[in-house]
């Protein structure tokens, strides 16, 4: 810590001090590469480890040597992740829960933040407060209740249940999110089409949805990630009788590594976890630049 | 066009406004009303107990526990992520020196902050999995299959005196690549020619890093701090999957989250989970109006 933290102050820029030695600044640079290298490798680690220890024995895992490459690549450790402990199937539930209800989401809050945001009629401040207070709740305060009113409609341990609740806790940030987008584009465009006769849902759908593109895509991508990485409303939602075949990702992975706890047997939860791990690293490698944009832009706003 | 105006206005409204009020508002009505009424969950909500469920809580050693615990992530967590994530979106933006008039940041700063940036992208339920094994207690463990074969293994989460600090560790390595993504937005935005200026006066990159770049990012610092605490207010994830015991051992790791979660669901007192919950929400709200008002000052504008 303490070389990082000096870091900065043995060099002093070199514009304008040309007599600042040079060497003073590789030296620096040379200590930030050193700083950067760290994290690096100490965020790499981990998840290198994981996919190392996917195709080695059980046995050999627990011999040490984390990092020395395993003896023989045995795939039978992901036969065993995607038959018997049931990966796929999660998988599978966890994708079509996200695209319904982030399809959900973006469709429901757009139309509300642009009601909000472009129209004036009374009790449009009230609508928009109330989503909006919505950030200041903890999640954790409204579970009991929560359970109960699902149980109370009859859509526990449902997809339905769960795609609502995504979609219904997924709304302020969204709607703060969008108005703010919708206010910000220029009204001419709009008022010509009015001219022409186009009707509200037209101009909404034709016009203003086109206009917003780069919002709704950032705001896609956070709600994307936000519902993928769900975990505790699965669980309190996805639960009772019947729903073991519904688990969600989270959910499965978590419950593969309370099982694979009991048995001491490492190999089959590390599979697992290279098969989840994977296709968020493919996606993250493509599009990484608009999944930093999407995740960070709530915070920058 | 006026015409038409309200029908379309209702048509677009009633949808997301029913959901939001059923799932969301509603729900919260009804925590703040349980609060004051012991419930098990089943049958009628009937036994008014005022204020009891809070005095209950007084009187709970886990209670106290958990807020000793959340406290301790809620002091750590944004101060030691914020730190090292300004350090490293500062040599990642600025470290490189000045170079034909330009500032720029190391070589090789994109594919840091790709690799940085990455377990953000986890859910906290994955990593919790990851680090159960990372910190596991035997050889099979990653770090202690690293220490020599000499060594005691390490317990580490089965260790009272260690656990809370494997789950601050844990929540720095999640969050610190989100952090220096930001700032390094943040330090974009910070035009080069103020750099260049204070570089002609002879300010050595340490004074640039304080007298610069942090007083210019402050907003964004606030948000982070703000952004971290209610982080530190949460935690579940971590907690129920990786601990030992779910909040062990004897409790060295029970958190405000996981209390109100056992509680509504593990042991048939869902009055008092609300009661616990109504407490957290306070408590996030006060520590987002100390923190912004603590830490307001003369906004700077570059």
């Amino acid at each position: 810590m303490t070389t990082i933290a000096k870091t900065p102050s043995t060099t002093a820029r070199s514009a304008g001090r040309p007599p600042e030695p040079k060497r003073d600044l590789k030296i620096a640079t040379g200590l930030s590469h050193v700083a950067l290298v760290a994290w690096a490798l100490i965020t790499a680690g981990p998840l290198l480890w994981v996919l190392l220890a996917s195709f080695k024995s059980n046995t050999e895992i627990f011999l040490g040597k984390p990092f020395a490459l395993p003896n023989e690549f045995s795939f039978s450790t992901y036969a065993n992740a995607w038959s018997d402990a049931h990966i796929g199937r999660y998988f599978i539930n966890s994708v079509f829960v996200v695209v319904i209800s982030t399809a959900g989401t973006m469709l429901l809050g757009a139309m509300a933040a642009y009601v909000l945001a472009r129209y004036k009629f009374p009790g449009n401040r009230a609508i928009y407060y109330l989503f909006v207070s919505g950030l200041a709740f903890p999640t954790f305060m409204a579970l009991a209740p929560l359970f109960y009113i699902l149980k109370g409609i009859g859509l526990l341990g449902s997809f339905t249940g769960l795609i609502l609740v995504y979609i219904a806790y997924s709304l302020p940030f969204t709607i703060f999110f969008l108005a703010a987008f919708f206010k910000s584009l220029p009204y001419e465009i709009e008022e010509a089409a009015t001219v022409d006769g186009a009707s509200h849902v037209r101009k909404f759908f034709q016009i203003m949805m086109p206009m917003a593109r780069s919002g709704l895509v950032s705001i896609t991508i956070f709600n994307i990630v936000g519902q993928w990485n769900q975990y505790l409303l699965p669980v309190v939602i996805m639960s009772g009788p019947g729903a073991d075949q519904k688990l969600l990702l989270t959910q499965g992975i978590a419950q593969i590594s309370v099982s694979a706890g009991y048995q001491a047997e490492w190999s089959t939860l590390f599979a697992a976890l290279v098969l989840t791990i994977l296709p968020m690293i493919i996606v993250y490698a493509i599009f990484q630049r608009q999944i930093q944009a999407g995740l960070t832009a709530g915070a920058v706003k | 066009m006026r015409h038409g105006k309200y029908p379309f206005i209702i048509g677009f409204l009633v949808v997301p406004v029913a959901l939001y009020v059923t799932f969301v508002v509603w729900a919260y009505i009804q925590a703040f009303y349980l609060s004051v009424y012991e419930w098990s969950g089943l049958g009628p909500v009937e036994n008014f107990v005022g204020l009891g469920n809070f005095r209950k809580m007084w009187d709970d050693t886990t209670f106290w526990q958990s807020i000793k615990h959340n406290i301790f992530l809620l002091v750590f967590l944004p101060i030691i992520t914020v730190v090292l994530a300004l350090i490293f979106a500062f040599l990642l933006n600025v470290g490189g020196g000045h170079k034909g008039g330009v500032t720029r940041g190391v070589w090789g700063s994109k594919v840091y902050r790709i690799i940085f940036f990455f377990p953000q992208l986890l859910a906290l339920a994955i990593v919790a999995v990851i680090f159960g094994r990372v910190f596991g207690p035997d050889k099979s463990g990653m770090i202690n299959g690293l220490f020599p074969d000499s060594w005691q293994p390490w317990l580490f989460l089965a260790d009272e005196r260690y656990a809370m600090g494997c789950i601050l560790v844990v929540l720095v390595w999640q969050a610190v690549g989100f952090y220096v993504v930001l700032f390094s937005a943040g330090m974009g935005n910070i035009p080069t020619e103020v750099y260049e200026a204070a570089a002609i006066d002879g300010a050595s990159r340490m004074t640039l890093f304080f007298r610069i770049t942090i007083p210019l990012l402050w907003n964004t610092v606030q948000v982070a701090w703000v952004y971290l605490g209610i982080a530190a207010f949460d935690a579940f994830a971590l907690v129920n999957i990786m601990t030992v015991d779910r909040g062990g051992p004897d409790g060295a790791t029970s958190v405000l989250s996981l209390m109100i979660y056992r509680n509504a669901f593990e042991f048939s007192q869902a009055g008092y989970a609300s009661a616990l919950g109504v407490v957290l929400f306070f408590l996030t709200l006060t520590f987002a109006w100390v923190t912004l008002s603590a830490t307001r000052r003369e906004s700077v504008e570059a």
